[in-house]
């Protein structure tokens, strides 16, 4: 995936916000990204290591927290974990999902200390 | 620089050329934008927290969404094209405005790492063109898009095609502002390429199996792919067609004549 274009938005984000909030330091970034995002995480961590020399985030502790996927099957109801789009209601067999979670891919925090 | 692992030169810029263009101009991401959002700060002795609670790719979204106000104020239907390399997106775009160019007005933006080649093509086809260039980019995003449907100069009520960089992988990600997001894939490559790249197959919206010619040649399981298809994303309209031989070509015609109606 395209990882280190998400790892250049990030950046973006956390330096609008350090303008906005008078910071000069970031100690650690909050990301969520959800296992059905289509963004890599490790490949992310990578990415991030290398965008965020000589920017506000160079030192700064990225935490990734994944997002499980989850479906709601649109024949029973029943909703279930998934780990892809081609996945199985448990219950009734159908192949028939609307993803209710799992496609995240989002700044949650800044945090300073 | 590279947009997977990070080598070379940072921050190459793209390039957005017709085919008649001698001077390059070279663009760089440059969108201001302005965004008010509350935050919480929880105040504490020693720290805070600033929540953001942001979609990393808001900006690419924001542009997307512009480009689509755009198209509906000039009644253009947007295609975004995507593919595997190879699949036979250029000669299907090709082929369309060459049958289809007495009853619709296309526009066409072509998206690859290298070469006028392809807006070349299109050029020869008939139809106005810009080729982006994305040097080691791996995918066309909603800011190359607005510039370069600057450059084209779009009349009202037409179509405009949007030949992606061959990836099924990155495009997925990027919202171009699309009215269609078409995926191509030929009998060449496997009839479980949904299953393999089912990210990009849930965001489309058609899927056209192309090169059907070919099947007397090789194992691919036409009634298999569909069906694996329609798992990833049952909203999907499947067509089949050789755009060599002309075969199914005639139901994607009946598809685009009736957006094309509908945009008035």
């Amino acid at each position: 995936m395209h990882e280190l274009s998400i790892a250049m938005n990030i950046i973006d984000i956390a330096s609008e916000e350090a303008k906005v909030n008078n910071l000069s330091v970031i100690d650690e970034i909050e990301i969520e990204i959800g296992t059905l995002s289509g963004v890599e995480i490790d490949a992310l961590k990578f990415a991030m290591e290398i965008a965020t020399k000589k920017t506000i985030l160079e030192n700064s502790k990225t935490i990734i927290t994944e997002i499980p996927g989850q479906a709601r099957c649109l024949i029973c109801s029943k909703e279930f974990v998934i780990d892809s789009f081609f996945a199985q209601c448990p219950e009734c067999k159908q192949f028939n999902l609307q993803i209710i979670q799992g496609q995240e891919l989002r700044v949650k925090s800044l945090n300073v200390y | 620089m590279c947009d997977t692992c990070g080598c070379g030169q940072p921050d190459s810029p793209y390039t957005i050329k017709r085919p008649d263009e001698e001077i390059i101009s070279q663009e760089k991401d440059n969108y201001s934008h302005h965004h008010t959002h509350e935050h919480d700060d929880e105040y504490n002795h020693h720290s805070h927290k600033i929540v953001i609670e942001q979609d990393i790719l808001q900006k690419n979204n924001l542009i997307a969404e512009r480009n689509r106000g755009y198209f509906e104020a000039k009644n253009v239907l947007a295609l975004n094209l995507v593919s595997s390399p190879g699949s036979g997106k250029t000669c299907l775009i090709e082929r369309t405005i060459k049958d289809l160019s007495k009853e619709i007005n296309f526009f066409i933006i072509e998206g690859d790492q290298q070469t006028m080649l392809d807006a070349e093509r299109i050029q020869k086809a008939g139809a106005p063109v810009v080729q982006i260039n994305t040097g080691n980019g791996c995918h066309l995003d909603a800011d190359m898009i607005n510039k370069s449907i600057k450059k084209l100069e779009i009349v009202n009520h037409s179509v405009l095609i949007i030949e992606n960089v061959g990836n099924l992988v990155c495009p997925s990600l990027f919202d171009l502002g699309e009215s269609y997001r078409i995926v191509i894939i030929s009998v060449t490559e496997g009839d479980d390429k949904p299953l393999k790249y089912s990210t990009m197959f849930y965001s489309s919206n058609l899927c056209i199996i192309n090169k059907t010619d070919l099947l007397p040649h090789v194992d691919f399981d036409v009634k298999k792919c569909k069906e694996s298809a329609l798992r990833i994303n049952h909203h999907l309209q499947l067509f089949e067609m050789s755009v060599k031989n002309g075969e199914g070509l005639e139901n994607w015609y009946g598809w685009l004549r009736e957006q094309y109606k509908k945009l008035l």
